[in-house]
């Protein structure tokens, strides 16, 4: 692997996880078609043919059971990352995340270990039918014991699976399935940030937006439509959705006032809404206005072709950023 | 509305006293349990298959299943699994052409689907999974509706008590414990209908197939599962969901099972009455396995030459549901070419019903985002939908006053 390749975010989850692989033969691949078919989205291509069945497993099309017999792989020493095929395919293993998965570690006094990692392509704007284009990860982030990540380019992608696996506790790692095929820089050697802090990706100084996984492109394009408008707009990725990281949010506000948080999942007791309440509490003198949130709707996420209008995009995310500025 | 459907089937069920299987219980032989390692049948299991028309069109009895159809009852099954074959391929071109984000085909499972969709009454109520576009042929569902949630303007797409067909069920294995919960109600409504469930070998592994076999079990519901078996679950063949053939594990809930050829049209229509008429009359569930084949890619967004040989589906092909029927009808001389030309006449006729249905499918109007969320409303529903459609007129207000200029 060169340093600095451009690359797609799914091949650099797939050199994230050989790396894994290689590094430690404890971690493991599992779950339903990752293996000759590389999974739905080829992000595990290659990887049985390389490592073999007995690292790279095949599952029965049954997500509580992928979870639960990783739980227990987990109990036994191994570092199981499972995949769940989409994101409205969790919720059959959501009792063995959430009751299971979560708790173990502190049921037993600290005694054992559960390093379940779990790969969840998530996210709307691919077209798809439904349950295919679901954002979840709030209702993982309100069970204490989980960890929640989203990368947004290929050298987080990289960098933060691979911390994920090696880290003690259970991670839901959350692939923006729609930009599987955007390609960027692929940095393998320099030190990467810590896989919950979040980075500071355009600097500005009117106004704060905050995104991650697949919305941190749509903030990044508003900040530039932004710019010719005259209007400075700083972009943080949070790459972390439990634990968030506060401080880069509130040093961020501190310097420009306004925040504009922007989300795919439902606005209605989302991330947003936490997001939105701490930072309030702790940059109450220096907003300017409101925290304001842009995201989905209270409607089950629509019929594709309606897609466009119910996720974020420039349009809606720069309404907000406008509402903002007008205070 | 005309459905092609329906006018065949009044046809298919005109001499529904002909199509009663002999027996209602499925013999010792079919729900013994053996002992092999793998899901595929070897010999000895290939005998307890029930088969009624052979690959090779050549009518057989079984002790069990018997069934005697008329001449017309038999070239209607034939119309609708070449009608139903039409239209699948009508959705796969659709899809190519970029009219269709995905299809679920269903070839080569033609048998399974019209056999058991036709050994239905009108009062029994269907849980299919996104794949069962014959059994809703049966069913008389305008086939147009289908593709509705393939296309991406709703997710279902028609009412599912006008047919007693209830919706495409995307997540695995759901579907089944709907059933018979349904069905439980059935039977506290003392009412004599059945209830339907189809799934997928996959889906067998779910825990929700599982407890639907035990809830059924338990409560007696009238409720027939039918599996139908076509060896893939998208990459992973059937030996990666279950070491003993799946007709064998309805035993260990506590009902029958049995395996019958799915890609013989008469004994999936005699199985499937034999296990609905079993529930009907208080016996229970069933489970029949519909062992057949997938012939094509799981969907339009599957490659399957990544997981599997090109000789497994030439071998599958020789036993092909509608070849087998047709070889049967010639020689017995129940069709003649004038017939067979009527209905591929017909066939091209439903092909162009069904692309232009499709080409002129309006996209959703974007306020239907916020339809039906709620059946009593909901306050925060109506904000959103009142802030949205401010945000949506702001639009054409800035492209009314960009006119004016
Ligand atoms: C709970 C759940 N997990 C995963 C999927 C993704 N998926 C869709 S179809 C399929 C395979 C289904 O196989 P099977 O049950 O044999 O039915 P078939 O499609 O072959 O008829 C999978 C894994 C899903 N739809 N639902």
């Amino acid at each position: 692997m060169a340093v600095h390749e451009k690359i797609t975010i799914a091949k650099a989850i797939n050199a994230s996880l050989r790396a894994s692989m290689e590094a430690d033969p404890k971690v493991l691949v599992m779950g339903e078609d990752v293996g000759k078919l590389g999974g739905v989205f080829r992000v595990t291509d290659g990887l049985q043919k390389d490592f073999g069945e007995d690292r790279v497993i095949d599952t029965p099309l049954a997500e509580s059971g992928i979870i639960g017999t990783a739980i227990g792989l987990a109990l036994r020493g191994y570092r199981p990352v499972a995949e769940i095929q989409f994101d409205g395919f969790v919720f059959p293993a959501y009792d063995q995340i959430v009751t299971q998965l979560a708790k173990m570690h502190a049921r037993a006094l600290g005694k054992v270990k559960v390093p379940v990692v779990i790969r969840i392509p998530y996210g709307g704007g691919i077209g798809a039918v439904e349950h295919h284009s679901e954002s979840p990860e709030s209702l993982f982030a309100h069970v204490a014991g989980l960890k929640i990540v989203s990368p947004s380019n290929s050298s987080d992608a990289y960098w933060m699976l691979q911390q994920a696996i090696a880290g003690d506790d259970p991670v839901i790692y959350f692939e923006p399935k729609r930009r599987y095929h955007d390609k960027s820089r692929l940095d393998t050697e320099s030190i990467p940030d810590p896989l919950h802090k979040a980075r500071i990706t355009r600097p500005g100084s009117d106004l704060t937006l905050v995104g991650y996984g697949p919305m941190v492109k749509v903030c990044e394009d508003v900040a530039k439509v932004a710019a010719e408008e005259g209007k400075s707009v700083e972009v943080v990725d949070l790459r972390s959705i439990s634990p968030i990281d506060f401080d880069t949010v509130q040093s961020s506000v501190e310097k420009t006032g306004r925040l504009v948080v922007v989300h795919e999942a439902p606005v209605f007791f989302g991330s947003g809404a936490e997001i939105a309440a701490r930072i309030t509490e702790r940059c109450f003198y220096h907003l300017e206005a409101p925290v304001l949130r842009v995201g989905g709707f209270h409607a089950p996420y629509p019929p594709s072709r309606l897609e466009d209008e119910y996720l974020p995009g420039l349009d809606r995310v720069l309404d907000a950023v406008d509402r903002a500025l007008a205070y | 509305m005309t459905v092609e459907g329906t006018a065949e089937r009044k046809t298919a069920r005109g001499g529904s006293k002909r199509t009663t299987a002999k027996k209602a219980t499925p013999t010792k032989k079919a729900t013994q349990s053996g002992t092999r390692n793998s899901a595929q049948p070897d010999e000895a299991e290939q005998d307890q298959l029930v088969q009624l028309l052979t690959p090779e069109g050549k009518r057989v009895e079984h002790p069990d299943y018997a069934i005697d159809l008329s001449p017309e009852e038999l070239r209607g099954l034939y119309r609708d699994m070449v009608l139903t074959r039409r239209f699948d391929a009508e959705a796969t071109t659709l899809q190519r052409q970029g009219e269709l984000g995905l299809w679920a085909s269903l070839l080569g499972q033609e048998a399974a689907q019209i056999g058991s969709g036709r050994a239905l009454r009108d009062d029994d109520y269907v849980f299919p999974t996104y794949r069962e576009h014959g059994v809703a042929w049966c069913r008389g569902v305008d086939p147009t509706n289908l593709l509705g949630m393939f296309r991406g303007v709703n997710n279902g797409g028609w009412d599912p008590n006008s047919n007693n067909f209830h919706l495409y069920t995307i997540v695995i294995g759901s579907q089944t414990l709907h059933a018979t919960g349904y069905a439980m109600g059935v039977q506290k409504d003392g009412a004599d209908s059945a209830v339907i469930a189809y799934f997928g070998d996959g889906a067998s592994s779910q825990g929700d197939v599982a407890e639907s076999f035990t809830f059924s079990a338990v409560y007696n519901a009238p409720v027939v599962f039918f599996c139908q078996n076509n060896q893939w679950a998208i990459s992973e063949p059937t030996e990666k969901q279950t070491r003993v053939p799946l007709y064998q594990r309805a035993r260990g809930f506590g009902f029958p099972g049995v395996r019958v050829d799915g890609n013989d049209v008469l004994a999936c229509l005699a199985v499937t009455k034999a296990a609905l008429d079993r529930a009907r009359t208080g016996q229970g569930p069933m489970l029949v396995e519909a062992f057949t084949y997938r012939m094509g890619a799981h969907t339009t967004s599957d490659d399957p030459t990544r997981y599997r040989a090109d000789e497994e589906r030439l071998a599958w092909e020789a036993k092909d549901p509608i070849l087998r029927l047709r070889k049967y009808l010639e020689a017995e001389g129940f069709v003649d070419d004038a017939y067979l030309a009527a209905i591929d006449e017909e066939s091209e006729t439903l092909g162009k019903r069904v692309r232009d249905a499709v080409r002129a499918m309006p996209d959703p109007d974007h306020m239907a985002i916020f339809e039906n969320a709620y059946a009593d409303g909901h306050a925060l529903v109506d904000e959103e939908r009142a802030q949205f459609a401010a945000y949506q007129a702001s639009f054409a207000d800035a492209e009314a006053a960009a006119e004016g200029n």
